[in-house]
């Protein structure tokens, strides 16, 4: 019964692999993307990875995809200029294609991959993760989520542009009393607009 | 055959146990909403259909039944079609976790805020892709806006379960309730008020609601994401974004205001005396409670301009959270207050 669930979610993630670089449209593609990633999580979870999973759909399904889904909708891109090179380039895609094969096989045949069957501990996957994470690998953690902060204020401070930035001050919008902006005229002081008033 | 008997069979029933109901509130709460507004406008709302106009929701989705279902002009078919399904499917998937009672949960598992959080966060999809495939510049703007501003407030969202999270010590929904036990000064909503806040305002902005209603906007962009939609398609939009407040304000309900346990729990004579109310009243009614605050807002607030609903998530609402989640932090190790002791014990307890 596992193996056949396993086998479909897996059949599904390489379908939708496939059709994310076949499909003529970007938007399509990003969808099986999302795709992929969702099936990704479900063998994950059948790996009794129970946060992983759920963490790749929330990051990854739920924030990031969306995203690039968002910049995609907006792309308006002809399919048919970027198919033109393909011949020219298949050799080299074949070559970086069969390095990383060679390099996957090699990495998933280390020791520390030779996991022969999920261990289903008593404690929560949850729980687990974050002890070690907080205990063992705590400088790695620390390191790697400052470097993830000073990746973002970067990020910020190349699109900030002091110069052309339309500022509103919402403190100031706030503080607006009617006194500021209505002025109340008297019109029937002057004679010559009194007969066309309403 | 046996696991057909034993598992499949007993899951569909308690799915159609928790499906059926849903969705007969979502019909009511369509009609509360006219009612409550209506009200409150010093109008009388829905009054023609049966008694007290009791049955305008049925009469309302027999007409949408009936409808004819447009394809606007050289849209994706495919996508357009797919739009209101993955709308409607995260809005349903999400009560599998819910805890109804002190047993009464369809699937009990270790994970369940995280699981919450990501199930919601999906249904963002179906809205922006609804926009994209209509191939209408309204509906378009419709999508954008409502992607740029649920990813936004997700954030929040998620800091401010994450202050549940560390108050209670526990990811699951069942033991997040039961570490507010003790009566109501013990529920969160107290010493996570800011949180509170917080998340529900998100939830709120997450469902699409007025007044962070920006991806209808109907005098901005008629009717935004939807305006293509017509008949049952539109109705599974409808459907969709009603099951998703009611599972906002449940999960309000669950997490800060001590989901079925009951508000007398230690007050001396009235706990004796509503002893006999089973945990599930009390979880709807404050369910219904937040639904109210849904409909009480929607009448009393103008919609937010785009920039201050960026401005709102993103410079309010976060650095509150952040700021709590140091305070709650300090609190839970220091076992400070009459919260924070308490819970670590049960957290300890359980560990």
């Amino acid at each position: 019964m596992n193996s056949l669930i396993f086998y479909s979610f897996a059949a599904i993630l390489l379908f939708a692999a496939v059709m994310v670089i076949t499909v003529r449209n970007p938007v399509k593609a990003a969808l099986f993307l999302v795709l992929a990633f969702f099936t990704s999580a479900a063998i994950w979870l059948m790996l009794h990875a129970e946060f992983l999973a759920i963490s790749l759909v929330l990051v990854y399904v739920g924030a990031v995809l969306v995203l690039f889904l968002f910049v995609v909708m907006m792309l308006d891109i002809d399919v048919a200029p970027l198919k033109e090179g393909f011949a020219r380039y298949l050799p080299l895609g074949i070559l970086v294609a069969a390095l990383i094969v060679v390099e996957m096989i090699t990495v998933l045949n280390a020791p520390a991959f030779n996991i022969s069957a999920p261990e289903v501990l008593e404690e929560s996957n949850t729980k687990q993760l974050g002890r070690l994470l907080y205990t063992v690998y705590v400088y790695p953690f620390e390191i790697a989520s400052v470097i993830l902060t000073v990746a973002i204020v970067a990020a910020i401070t190349l699109t900030l542009r002091q110069h052309s930035r339309k500022l509103q001050d919402i403190g100031k919008q706030v503080a607006v009393r009617r006194e500021d902006r209505v002025r109340l005229v008297n019109l029937r002081n002057k004679p010559d607009e009194g007969e066309n008033a309403p | 055959m046996d696991i057909l008997l034993e598992h499949i069979l007993p899951t569909l029933f308690k799915i159609m146990l928790i499906v059926g109901p849903l969705m007969l509130a979502v019909a009511y709460l369509t009609y509360a909403e006219r009612k409550v507004i209506g009200y409150i406008q010093t109008r009388i709302g829905p009054n023609r259909v049966g008694p007290w106009g009791l049955l305008q929701p049925i009469a309302d989705g027999l007409k949408l039944l009936m409808k004819e279902v447009i394809f606007p002009a050289r849209s994706n078919l495919y996508l357009f079609l797919i739009a209101p399904v993955l709308a409607i499917g995260p809005a349903l998937a999400a009560w599998a976790v819910i805890p109804f009672g002190a047993e009464l949960v369809l699937a009990d598992i270790n994970a369940g805020l995280l699981y919450v959080l990501a199930i919601t966060s999906m249904s963002v999809y179906g809205v922006v892709i609804a926009g994209w495939a209509s191939n209408s510049r309204y509906a378009f703007l419709g999508g954008l806006r409502s992607a740029a501003q649920v990813v936004s407030y997700e954030i929040a969202m998620g800091f401010a379960l994450v202050g549940v999270l560390v108050a209670a010590g526990s990811l699951n929904l069942s033991e997040i309730v039961l570490a507010q036990s003790g009566g109501f000064w013990h529920w969160y909503w107290l010493p996570l008020l800011p949180l509170f806040v917080v998340y529900f305002v998100s939830g709120v902005a997450e469902t699409n609601r007025a007044p962070f209603d920006i991806a209808e906007g109907e005098s901005e962009i008629v009717a935004g994401f939807h305006v293509e939609y017509s008949g049952m398609a539109f109705a599974v939009f409808f459907l969709a974004e009603y099951a998703d407040m009611i599972l906002i304000s449940i999960l309000a309900a669950t997490l800060f205001m001590g989901g079925w346990l009951s508000p007398f729990e230690g007050i001396p004579v009235l706990e004796g005396l509503f002893a006999w109310v089973p945990g599930l009243i009390w979880l709807l009614a404050k369910t219904a409670f937040f639904l109210f605050i849904y409909l009480w807002i929607r009448a009393t607030f103008p919609r937010y301009r785009y920039d201050q609903i960026m401005r709102l998530g993103w410079k309010v609402f976060i650095p509150v959270t952040l700021v709590w989640l140091v305070v709650i932090s300090i609190a839970q190790v220091m076992d400070i207050g009459p919260w924070f002791t308490e819970t670590a014990a049960i957290a300890a307890g359980g560990a």
